[in-house]
């Protein structure tokens, strides 16, 4: 935030545990993009997965790495009172950032049975942690001793049909508190463009989506089950001729970046030029393609 | 209205596999699709047909009650039935709250026909769930469109980031996003954008913790001639 409130344009990359115990990946490739950005989302049980705790894997990925952690909290499974008992828990535990998610509904993810909770939404949780930071209590006004410290965004999603209830509907997120704005993938500079002047008349930084595919593969998938977002189909023909090119794997590898560099850098750049307060680069196990993203972006 | 769907025969063929006796009662209610004594009568022929089939002895009647959910009813119109004839189940073609008004009344065993969808309305040949019942009711602020019965997480302050083309995500994107219809509704007014805006901080959910019950408090009138 404190790079945010300089007008810098900034850079949030993201990490998502998974079904393991495991977080060594995570914390690998934190430190790989540890320079590059101020700080990386760490999802929560995202599409209604179950995957392991976020906030354990913001509190160890941030102590092993260094790099700031954005701890995402969905209100999809947890009521209010789990949602304040893990949020004072991420207090003691340093985390500076939170994203405040509805999160996708339970019976879209691998266990469609679960009784989804919703007591709250994102603005609710917004509310929430803006009254445990500012007035230190809880919902109810109960005093909280030791209130925790730290900033809350919530998510903002331009694909939105018609864009003026996504507007409106973030007008009230920023009521109840929000300090900044993560988008869902955007792949129109256009798109992009017609937001930021949309929010304008809130005055709350926004950090535009963007999502480099690793492979034809992903891309295809993403294009496919990804709702509302569509990859624009001369980047898709691109990457399949990757695919069915000759070349040997790290070649093929090497290419694919080349792909999204020549899509994502000029993408980049228009957006620097915009009223964005930065990007949030979704590349979920490809860390080493944020820090050349923007390197490049920057000319260097 | 409130909504149901017959259980497959075959469950209900089991939990009536130990009775002999049986008095099929259908409502005339609101329950919907009908659940009247017609379809009292279709179901004691597919019991009798099934019983005949196994070689299995079976009795069964029909009779109907102009709404099952009312005790006095209820009561005034089975009670001439069961103190004259012997029943060892009764099979109840009434939504939830019918049953268990019958199986109140008497101990013989009472079972379901049914599973109570929701309260809904018909349109065209569907029904359509639009009040879930919440204790709080919003209609009055969202342009006519209840958000609790027709977003899939009840969001109070939505759109959520699900929709696509104005559909819902939950659903394989065939029902409307409750809230861009309600943006839709309340835009065209001119205090609509005010109502859409209206930050909802959180909800009571102690106005619909179950078991609830409302007590109709009696004013008496006095009547004077004017």
């Amino acid at each position: 935030m404190r790079e945010i409130k300089a007008r810098k344009f900034v850079f949030t990359g993201e990490l998502e545990p998974e079904k393991t115990t495991n977080l060594h990946e995570l914390i690998e490739g934190a430190k790989i993009m540890k320079d590059a950005v101020v700080a990386a989302n760490v999802t929560d049980n995202p599409q209604s997965m179950a995957y392991m705790s976020s906030l354990v894997a913001s509190y160890t990925v941030q102590k092993e790495s260094g790099l700031e952690m954005i701890y995402q909290l969905r209100c999809s499974d947890r009521n209010r009172i789990a949602l304040t008992s893990d949020l004072l828990g991420a207090g003691h535990l340093g985390i500076r950032n939170i994203l405040a998610l509805t999160g996708d509904h339970t019976s879209l993810g691998d266990t469609p049975e679960a009784k989804p909770v919703f007591d709250l939404d994102s603005s609710q949780l917004c509310y929430l942690i803006r009254k445990m930071v500012d007035k230190g209590t809880d919902l109810n006004g109960n005093n909280i001793h030791d209130p925790p410290k730290y900033h809350v965004g919530v998510a903002g999603n331009p694909n939105c049909v018609p864009l003026e209830a996504e507007i409106l509907k973030l007008g009230r997120k920023i009521e109840a508190g929000a300090e900044f704005i993560q988008t869902q993938v955007i792949y129109e500079i256009e798109l992009a463009r017609t937001f930021i002047k949309e929010m304008e008349r809130y005055k709350c930084p926004i950090l535009i989506g963007i999502f480099p595919m690793k492979s034809y593969g992903v891309a295809a998938y993403f294009d496919k089950y990804i709702p509302g977002v569509h990859v624009p189909k001369h980047l898709l023909t691109d990457l399949k001729a990757v695919k069915d090119s000759d070349l040997d794997k790290s070649a093929k590898e090497q290419k694919y970046a080349e792909v999204n560099f020549e899509y994502f850098v000029p993408f980049i750049q228009e957006l620097m030029k915009t009223k964005a307060a930065g990007v949030h680069v979704m590349a979920v196990g490809w860390e080493s393609i944020i820090v050349e993203l923007i390197q490049k972006a920057y000319g260097e | 209205m409130i909504i149901t769907k017959e259980k497959t025969i075959e469950e209900i063929y089991s939990m009536l596999e130990p009775h002999k006796k049986i008095l099929i009662i259908s409502c005339d209610g609101c329950v919907q699709p009908p659940r009247g004594l017609k379809q009292a009568d279709i179901m004691l022929k597919l019991l009798e047909l099934k019983r005949k089939l196994e070689n299995k002895g079976f009795e069964a009647k029909t009779t109907t009650i102009l709404r099952q959910c009312d005790d006095d009813i209820t009561v005034s119109t089975i009670k001439p039935i069961l103190d004259h004839e012997e029943f060892d189940a009764i099979l109840s073609l009434a939504c939830g709250v019918g049953v268990q008004i019958v199986a109140g009344i008497y101990e013989i065993p009472v079972y379901p026909a049914q599973n109570t969808l929701f309260m809904g309305a018909k349109i065209g040949n569907d029904y359509y769930e639009k009040c879930a019942g919440c204790g709080d009711c919003l209609l009055g602020y969202t342009g006519g469109f209840c958000p609790i019965a027709n977003c899939a997480k009840s969001l109070v302050n939505g759109p959520c980031g699900g929709p696509i083309d104005e559909k819902c995500e939950v659903g394989n994107y065939t029902n409307p996003c409750a809230w861009i219809e309600i943006f839709k509704r309340l835009n065209s007014r001119p205090d609509g954008i005010e109502l859409f805006m209206k930050f909802r901080t959180s909800v009571d959910y102690r106005k619909r913790n179950n078991p609830r019950k409302y007590e109709e408090k009696v004013i008496e009138v006095e009547r004077t001639n004017i």
